[in-house]
């Protein structure tokens, strides 16, 4: 544990996770709607980060891409639309009574997934070796090729499904929906 | 690196994303919190793959879908939520009790 320290990549490490962290926790208690958004994008982009500095880097800018591109933009969106409270709202989270009952079931999940997962696998070390990204393509269209189609079905289903629930239904004799 | 600093990260995420889907009223800050609970399992996802060296890169790939089919969860739940804010005028999940007796 001592020569854990002198390693610049763990230095890089904690400087990525350290924010992450933070980012996470204003991300699940700030009181503005939109401030917990922008947190979400600092975490997702320290984890891309992470993926950067484990190697995976196709899959690092797929979260950039895809998260913070697509999906935070969607979020915003959506707090937009259902006309969420922009500003500071106390009302956002529930009472001190449930956030109290949230902190210790949370708490009891990280220390008892952390026992039991570092127990198993915590000393064994890892070498960041750069995966190609044709190597996961290559791997992608032939090993996990049946499992790419019905992820590309799934899509289409959220697609149109996205489409039928949002669509405004044309209000009888309306003219201008038709 | 040793996996356990992973490990670690990922289940103090996992469980942010957990305290928030408890705490939070409005539908959309549930849903936030349930993507940063998707990005911890990618994080172990894309840490086991390196540790593992596997010649598929099975993990890598798992982490992509858990991307996709993230992306299609968050376009069908703002669809539903905007549903329901439609009919009644809110997207606090404390208030949809319609099936409580």
């Amino acid at each position: 544990m001592s020569d854990w320290i002198t390693h610049p990549e763990n230095w890089a490490f904690a400087l990525i996770a350290l924010p992450m962290l933070l980012a996470a926790f204003r991300a699940v208690t700030s009181r503005n709607v939109v401030h917990s958004v922008l947190y979400l994008v600092v975490a997702l982009a320290a984890t891309a980060a992470l993926f950067l500095l484990l190697g995976a880097e196709f899959v690092a800018w797929s979260v950039v891409l895809v998260y913070i591109g697509a999906v935070v933009v969607l979020f915003l969106f959506g707090i937009m639309i259902t006309r969420a409270p922009l500003g500071m709202e106390t009302e956002l989270s529930h009472s001190n009574q449930t956030k109290i009952g949230a902190a210790l079931v949370s708490g009891a999940l990280f220390a008892l997934v952390t026992v039991a997962t570092v127990r198993g696998f915590g000393e064994e070390e890892i070498v960041a070796n750069p995966t190609r990204t044709g190597e996961i393509g290559q791997s992608m269209f032939e090993r996990f090729v049946i499992p790419f189609e019905v992820v590309s079905v799934v899509l289409l289903a959220a697609l149109i499904g996205g489409i039928v629930l949002a669509r405004r239904d044309p209000v009888e004799g309306d003219e201008a929906l038709q | 690196m040793i996996l356990g600093q992973f490990i670690i990260l990922g289940a103090a995420l996992f469980s942010l994303g957990v305290y928030g889907v408890l705490t939070r009223r409005n539908a959309v800050l549930v849903l936030l919190s349930v993507e940063l609970m998707l990005a911890a399992v990618n994080i172990n996802f894309v840490a086991f793959d390196t540790y593992a060296r596997d010649a598929v890169a099975g993990g890598q790939i798992f982490s992509l879908f858990v991307i996709a089919v993230g992306a299609a969860e968050v376009g069908i739940g703002l669809a539903i939520i905007l549903l329901i804010f439609r009919n009644r005028q809110s997207a606090n999940v404390d208030e949809l009790d319609l099936m409580k007796l």
